[in-house]
């Protein structure tokens, strides 16, 4: 063979990505958002684990590049999916995790056995590298576009197939790769491995492939009702929609329902997103008087304090919230629902069981993210209504710990707030949570929100009430009349609702309903509202701090000062105060740091490496360099992903973007770096190291307003915007690694897999580490860090001279993005 | 040759014999193993209850503990799972359900303050061990069950555990049990976004209903909710676990 196989490459490495971008979509069918961050770092593993097989056995391997290719190619085929489908059968479940000692081993099993894909398609990859060292500029163009076409690909396929099925079209990719490498060799192994392709597109088990939803979710445990069944589901790249009826015991959905209610729920079908988080869709045949329901709940509180509002409602979902604003009596409806199919369903399957909810005169639908949508509007509204999310028990499992919630941040509450009209109020409302957190945590980021707009009065503005699960806050665009004051008195005490903060409220008035053995929330309000703010929000033994868009977990509660008491307490059952989500992550972190160590780092010990006469730089120099480079990439990577979430509007497409933006603009770099590091042997290295710096810290000042630009921009101008956005940064990031390698392989060529294997479990980490950093203490910090760490880097490693291309003999130099 | 042919047989019969003693030595011996684990859960339970307890009794009704000696948990578990029948800590009994924490089945139990021959009505049967230990105390015990094959299984467990008294039927409890309401007691185990008025309707005057909130595997807090004399219903929110809300700042 003296060509390299270039569109094999390009198909493979396509392949790979739509992968890894694949597994955080099913993966959040089958569980929670846990997996996000953690399949970068699988992603990574089987990288960085490729790359030091690929030092201990290339001398073997290439003379048989052929057939080690199709092995590799037909093995990422068979173990995409296979990989996937034992995954799922894992009996991990994380919340069980703080009972169960085992669930570490479970999480552990789903970590190794989602890694050999993308171990088969690096090294089929690394290997075509050093084999065609003549034509890597080539194939490293392949890789790259195929990376870039792999992730553009995934969404696009997402449209046509349900996620189950794409996994299929994924796995053929595989021995087609195999195939395409073989056909010049022989036709029949070629047209074999072809035929492989279509079997194995067919030939998996439906039921392997398909998502099977955790039977804790809502929806599984929904299903589990007798005669419940699932009557519509559509997919797509925003996740699962599924409706189920339960004809025979219905849903009666009615969150924080008042104790005195005795009115009819009328009949409902659940509606679940990737399994969980149920709204229903209510039969609703224009008479408003089967809606009485909808007034018994505390997120009606609004409805009583204006008259006839304009409502702008924040996620349709199954059209409660706008139900309740008909039934509230608002003038006009504006409801915004970032799913597509959910507003479909509710148009055509369900439009006559919905009573056509959105196409009635007062109502005007619209599709978008919602904070996008409040971003880039002129318009004005009397009420903007912020409704429940997802189901009491996600929420109180801590199990949306990872995820991003834009809608609660101190910046989006001061848009909202600056698109009501005089007198205008914004409305929220959020399961109540015991030790509290949410409720806190929701007054302090509208307290926070005001304070910046200027108001000097929050405490004037603000009305709380809770029901024994819910909490509504009201936020007012002025102080609150007395008349508004009594009517909230009015509706709270006739529903046997608690006030947990009014303006005048008396504390002995704030316990009366369902009780508390203390009124926390008043005193969380008046601590709040008072002086002593800060130092009651530092002291809280949640995390009660109000979110940004820097860190915006609204649902991360998890202090690191709460965790040596509640260990204290082991076997207590009182680590159910911690989070899922950041336990998950956590645990995520031990192991990826011991996987990474043991199958790319310790096998490298088998190496025997040459001598060199140059002058080899001290070992702690060369590790320091490309460990710091190593989380320094993957620590603006991962920032990316999740500040560009906001601005994309979800954060597959953010992934997809940035993936594919990072990887082709690093790839592109790494191009040049050699050219570079001749032509500054000696400063080159700091130069880059500094320079990077720089761009980090001018990228942090500077994307915020950027992204505030083009907010307004549709869907595919943003991706551009991204990518032109990324495009510089990224490029000058694929420079210090290949520079570091060609300076390192003069010197001490011996140390040149140590560097790969050290960056390649340093990332591994890193990818882990950046998700508990961003959650922890933001993302400005995390690429703060990345800007110290690009520096150290630049400054630790002193290159003698650089004559040798050694290193281009392994990889490219490129520091890897994605898969591979 | 003979002998040769005889010594098999021998051994099959010696086998065989051996083999129906250790079977027969077998339940005693898991018995005995169950009531020393039964002994050392309530011990546990009595111990964090003092230690951990919120705003919930620190020390529970001695009666309460002796039934909680008295159920054999391990049989309302799978098979699998007897080795941790007794820990303190929920175990998945199948279709989404969890069979509760020692420690919260004993706490809501000595919420409800159940006497002899109460009435007590559970919605959300699971595994059917809070009904056998309602049935424990002598209340008289109704007790609904949403998921058919789970009502199946509870039943049996109930039967075999030596608490057939207890009523149990497979249906919607939503609407409680009409039939033989009001109730002293009603617990609710299954998950609902609110609490059904109609089993506020079939609370008796004094009696209690207990609803612990949380996902599978957590209860994060209790909700009672208590009738009086005159029919007033009132609520309270329990904090099963230890929480020092407010330090510095304090209100």
């Amino acid at each position: 063979m003296t060509r390299p196989p270039i569109v094999a490459v390009l198909l493979l490495s396509a392949a790979a990505i739509a992968y890894q971008i694949l597994l955080t979509r099913l993966f959040s069918v089958i569980l929670w958002h846990h997996f996000a961050t953690m399949v970068i770092s699988i992603a990574l593993l089987g990288v960085g684990a490729s790359g030091t097989a690929l030092a201990l056995a290339r001398g073997w391997l290439i003379p048989r590049y052929a057939a080690a290719f199709a092995v590799c190619a037909v093995a990422f085929g068979l173990t995409a999916p296979g990989g996937f489908a034992l995954a799922q059968r894992v009996a991990f479940n994380p919340l069980e995790i703080i009972w169960d000692g085992g669930q570490q081993f479970h999480l552990l099993q789903v970590y190794l056995l989602l890694t050999v894909p993308f171990f088969a398609a690096a090294l089929a990859i690394g290997l075509t590298l050093a084999r065609f060292r003549m034509a890597i500029g080539q194939v490293y163009r392949a890789d790259l576009i195929g990376a870039g076409l792999g992730a553009a690909g995934l969404v696009g396929l997402l449209f046509l197939l349900p996620a189950g099925d794409a996994l299929r079209v994924i796995g053929a990719a595989g021995p087609m790769c195999a195939g395409l490498v073989l056909w010049p060799r022989t036709r029949s192994g070629a047209v074999t491995a072809g035929l492989a392709a279509v079997i194995l597109a067919m030939a998996w088990p439906a039921d392997w492939l398909q998502p099977q939803p955790s039977p804790y979710k809502d929806l599984s445990i929904a299903l589990n009702v007798p005669e419940a069944r699932i009557v519509a589901e559509r997919t797509g790249p925003l996740g699962l929609v599924t409706v189920v009826e339960s004809p025979r015991i219905p849903f009666r959905h009615a969150p924080g329902l008042s104790l005195t209610a005795t009115d009819p729920i009328p009949e409902q079908l659940g509606l679940f997103v990737d399994a969980s988080g149920m709204t229903a869709i209510t039969r609703f045949d224009g008479d408003l008087a089967v809606l009485a329901h909808l007034d018994r709940q505390t997120a009606a509180l609004p409805y009583h304090l204006l008259k006839r509002p304009t409502v702008l409602v924040l996620g349709t979902g199954g059209g409660e919230g706008v139900l309740r604003a008909l039934q509230g009596g608002a003038a006009a409806i504006d409801a915004v629902e970032l799913n597509r199919q959910v507003a479909d369903l509710l148009s055509d399957d369900f439009a006559t069981f919905s009573g056509d909810l959105l196409r009635r005169p007062e109502v005007t639908p619209h599709i978008a993210e919602a904070r996008s949508f409040v971003e880039a509007t002129g318009q004005r509204w009397d009420l903007i209504q912020v409704p429940m999310l997802g189901s009491l028990s996600t929420a109180a499992g801590g199990l949306g710990t990872l995820s991003e919630t834009p809608l609660y941040t101190v910046e989006a509450v001061r848009t909202y707030l600056s698109r009501l009209t005089p007198g205008g109020q914004l409305a929220m409302t959020r399961w109540l949570r015991f030790p509290p957190r949410d409720s806190i945590k929701l007054l302090a980021t509208v307290t926070a929100a005001l304070a910046a707009e200027g108001v000097t009065d929050p405490a004037a503005r603000v009305v709380m009430i809770r029901s024994w699960s819910t909490v509504t806050l009201v936020v007012s665009a002025e102080p609150l009349t007395e008349a508004e004051i009594a009517a909230a008195r009015r509706f709270a005490g006739d529903r046997g609702f608690d006030l947990v903060w009014l303006p005048g409220l008396r504390r002995e008035e704030a316990n009366r309903f369902t009780v508390l053995a203390q009124p926390y929330l008043y005193d969380a309000a008046a601590a709040i509202f008072g002086p002593d703010r800060q130092a009651f929000l530092d002291d809280y033994p949640f995390h009660v701090a109000p979110a940004t868009d820097d860190s915006p977990y609204f649902s991360r509660f998890f202090t690191w000062s709460l965790l040596p008491e509640l260990l204290t307490r082991e076997g207590t059952g009182s680590l159910t105060l911690l989070d899922s989500g950041t336990l998950v992550l956590l645990l995520t972190l031990a192991q990826a740091a011991l996987a990474g160590a043991v199958l790319i780092l310790l096998p490298l010990l088998w190496l025997r490496g040459g001598g060199t006469a140059a002058p080899a730089p001290a070992r702690w120099r060369v590790a320091t360099y490309f460990a710091g480079l190593g989380f320094a990439f993957i620590f603006v990577e991962i920032a990316f992903i999740q500040r560009l979430t906001l601005f994309l509007g979800h954060p597959l497409a953010a992934i997809a973007v940035v993936l594919a933006g990072f990887l082709v603009f690093a790839g592109l770099g790494a191009g040049v770096a050699r050219k570079l590091a001749e032509a500054r042997p000696r400063s080159g290295i700091l130069l880059a190291g500094a320079t990077l710096a720089v761009l980090c810290l001018a990228y942090l000042a500077l994307l915020p307003p950027l992204m505030d630009m083009a907010s307004g921009l549709s869907f595919p101008a943003k991706t551009m915007a991204v990518l032109a956005i990324i495009g510089p940064l990224a490029f000058a990031m694929g420079l210090p690694f290949p520079m570091g390698l060609s300076a390192l392989s003069a010197q001490a060529p011996a140390l040149v897999p140590w560097a790969w294997g050290i960056n390649g479990c340093t990332s591994v980490i890193g990818a882990v580490l950046a998700g508990l950093l961003g959650l922890q203490i933001g993302f400005t910090a995390v690429v703060g860090i990345a800007a110290l760490l690009y520096l150290a880097a630049g400054a630790v490693l002193r290159p003698v001279a650089t004559d040798d291309d050694s290193a281009k003999s392994l990889h490219p130099g490129c520091q890897k993005t994605g898969p591979i | 040759m003979i002998a040769g042919r005889v010594r098999p047989s021998w051994l099959l019969v010696f086998a065989a014999t051996a083999l129906a003693l250790i079977a027969d030595a077998a339940p005693a011996e898991t018995d005995d193993r169950f009531v020393a684990e039964r002994q050392a859960m309530v011990d546990h339970i009595e111990r964090i209850a003092g230690r951990i307890g919120g705003d919930v009794p620190q020390t529970l009704e001695p009666r309460v503990l002796d039934a909680m000696r008295m159920v054999p948990r391990h049989q309302f578990v799978p098979e699998a799972l007897w080795d941790a029948a007794y820990d303190d800590r929920p175990l998945p009994i199948g279709h989404s359900q969890t069979i509760s924490q020692p420690y919260i089945v004993a706490l809501m139990t000595d919420l409800l303050d159940v006497a002899p021959g109460d009435r007590v009505l559970e919605i959300g049967t699971g595994s059917g061990y809070q009904a056998a230990v309602l049935a424990a105390l002598d209340a008289e015990v109704y007790s609904i069950e949403i998921v058919t094959p789970l009502a199946e299984r509870a039943r049996n467990a109930l039967d075999e555990a030596g608490f057939a008294g207890a009523a149990t039927r497979q249906g919607d409890g939503y609407d409680g049990w009409p039939a033989h309401a009001p109730f002293v007691g009603i617990v609710v185990t299954a998950a609902a976004s609110h609490i059904p008025p109609p089993l506020v309707a079939q609370l008796a005057p004094g009696g209690r209903m207990v609803i612990p909130v949380g996902p599978a595997f957590m209860v994060q807090h209790l909700v009672l909710v208590e009738k009086d004399a005159d029919g007033g219903v009132r609520s309270r929110i329990l904090l099963p676990v230890r929480f020092v809300p407010l330090t510095s700042g304090s209100g």
